[in-house]
């Protein structure tokens, strides 16, 4: 048995600590650096698709946040789109029908919104386990948008909700024809809840969440209470889907009942598989390459897309079952390690 | 001195089939009590019933003169009574350092907080590598568990119960799978459980069970049929029949 004194072993704490937080912010930097070095790149290479370099922060957004439920804490969902939903018309509504149309505040409410819908699905979904709670989830998104397709006096139903007016953002930047706002106002967003969730992902909450994705009764012998904290990640993950959907609603300046659809739930879920889940940059890495392959494939072939779009799942789910993100961290730590590098 | 732990005519039954019989058992702090018994003899359920994981037909569960029988298994947790498993529960992916730091931070409170990694914090640390340097693993902390052996993950479990600082401990075969050549560390972590902790062990081992133990429970067809010192165990009628036959027979005169 080693004999350390209590002075070295509270030393040898104090490098780790350091060692370990330096790591941290480390990554974080990167992880910024990284989204803006691809957020400036995608502003440079596609200044006439700026909508479409929009959509894919919202719906990155929406990948990141089924990310945290499903992910993080192992809850197997195909409704996650009725937070996104949620969020979208909640920012829309308070435009179009209460002539709030302050996009800080518009998204706001779409974040109080989509946190609501999160702490309603949170506590239906965690009535069962496995099977039953992803049909639960699928029965949720179809009440949600039946609901939405039905109040259509707030919503204009399947015409979708139109009518939303806009402020310019901090009163100064007018959200242009060509989205040049509404693109820069994502990019801040993305930011923002980026850097706020590899806060929360590596709390000590984002820890217990993780240990109960892998094992419950584990963490109930810890004394702590897995339902309690899931519900918890469900509100925070209906926050960000929301955050996404007032993004949506404010860049396109309409809602459609597609935000809320199983399809949307599904193609989620897809994108958070591709890019490999449990991991922010996974669903952030899935997101940006579905939606710029489902683009270029489309206009190449608009008929035989989804083919195409299959064949790349299919590929990845055999060959790279950590998802495209997973596996190349996978490789590079690999090759560092046969470098003699160690992880610390 | 008073009970730090008591079960009281404990009575479990599936249907007419009745495991748990009028099972009572008293421990006071520092006692080392191992529990034994026949497979089948109700020893897991005897575990889940004091745990909370299976509710009781009739019976009481106390911790420190509190009934606990209609609390669930995390409030005893936090109530004091931890268990350790049988087949070791641990995360593959997550290391020693963390296991026990979100026992720690399980314990204070803390462990919903949404900020601040927990592996930055001093005074959270510096217990968790005090606790692994007494169990012998502090140059594993930061490794993946996946990567350490087996015999070093029932060491982790451990640290992870006292993390907790139980005033019970129930050690559901602290040494199962363990090979022979590991059993040695097991055992000097077992003798240096804190001295004022109550711990309950169940094992087959019985050469550990003499060595740890300073009392002795048998368990047969979900009754209690010997409590008392560990050199009268094997000396008992009651308890060579359960182990070596007829012990068929003991439900039905129980």
């Amino acid at each position: 048995m080693t004999e350390k004194t209590n002075s070295t072993l509270a030393a040898g704490a104090a490098t780790t600590r350091s060692r370990l937080r330096a790591g941290f912010i480390k990554r974080d930097l990167y992880g910024f650096a990284a989204i803006v070095i691809v957020a400036a790149a995608g502003y440079v290479l596609f200044p006439d698709n700026l909508a479409l370099l929009t959509r894919i922060i919202a719906i990155a957004l929406l990948v990141l946040s089924l990310d945290l439920v499903t992910g993080y804490c192992g809850v197997a969902t195909l409704g996650q789109a009725a937070l996104f939903g949620s969020g979208a018309y909640a920012a829309g509504i308070l435009s179009a029908h209460y002539g709030i149309n302050d996009p800080l505040l518009m998204t706001l409410g779409g974040i109080f919104a989509g946190a609501v819908a999160g702490l309603i699905c949170g506590i239906v979904m965690l009535r069962a386990h496995g099977l039953p709670q992803l049909v639960l989830s699928i029965a949720l998104v179809y009440l949600f948008h039946e609901f939405a397709n039905k109040a259509s006096s707030w919503t204009g139903g399947s015409d979708g909700l139109s009518g939303i007016v806009l402020d310019p953002l901090f009163g100064l930047y007018e959200f242009d024809l060509f989205g040049h706002t509404a693109y820069f106002f994502g990019v801040v967003l993305l930011l923002i809840v980026f850097t706020l969730l590899r806060i929360v992902v590596r709390s000590p909450f984002g820890m217990l969440c993780r240990g109960i994705k892998e094992d419950p009764v584990r963490i109930r012998a810890l004394g702590a209470s897995p339902h309690k904290a899931v519900i918890k990640m469900y509100i925070i993950s209906g926050a960000v889907a929301g955050t996404g959907g007032a993004l949506s609603a404010i860049s396109t300046q309409v809602v459609a009942l597609d935000a809320l659809s199983f399809t949307q739930s599904a193609e989620a879920l897809v994108m958070l598989v591709l890019g490999g889940t449990g991991s922010l940059f996974g669903a952030l890495v899935g997101t940006v390459i579905f939606m710029l392959f489902e683009d270029f494939v489309s206009a190449a072939n608009p008929f035989h897309w989804l083919t195409m779009v299959g064949a790349l799942l299919i590929v990845v789910v055999l060959f790279a079952p950590k998802g495209i993100f997973g596996t190349v961290q996978d490789l590079l730590s690999v090759r560092k390690n046969t470098t003699g590098e160690t992880r610390p | 001195m008073s009970a730090v732990f008591e079960v009281i005519n404990l009575k479990k039954a599936f249907g007419g089939l009745v495991v748990t019989n009028d099972v009572s058992l008293s421990m006071v702090a520092g006692d080392r009590v191992a529990l034994i018994g026949p497979n089948g003899a109700g020893k897991t359920t005897f575990v889940n019933l004091v745990t909370g994981a299976l509710k009781p037909s009739s019976g009481e569960v106390r911790l420190r003169n509190e009934p606990v029988t209609r609390i669930g298994p995390t409030g005893r947790v936090q109530r004091g009574l931890v268990r350790s498993f049988q087949v070791t529960r641990l995360f593959q992916d997550m290391t020693p350092a963390e296991h026990v730091g979100l026992a720690v931070l399980q314990r204070t409170g803390k462990s919903a907080e949404l900020h601040g990694n927990f592996l930055t914090r001093p005074a959270v640390m510096e217990e968790v590598y005090d606790l692994l340097e007494r169990l012998g693993l502090y140059s594993l902390a930061h490794r993946k568990v996946r990567e350490i052996a087996y015999g070093q993950q029932r060491l982790l479990e451990l640290a992870i119960a006292l993390a907790l600082k139980p005033s019970v401990l129930l050690l559901d075969e602290p040494a199962a799978g363990v090979p022979q050549s590991d059993t040695g560390r097991i055992e000097e972590a077992l003798a240096n459980l804190p001295a004022d902790l109550a711990v309950v062990m169940i094992e087959h081992d019985m050469d550990l069970v003499f060595r740890f133990a300073k009392r002795v429970v048998v368990l047969a067809a979900g009754t209690i049929i010997f409590d008392g010192l560990p050199a009268d165990v094997t000396k008992d009628a009651r308890v060579r029949e359960a182990y070596l036959g007829s012990y068929a027979n003991a439900g039905l005169n129980a």
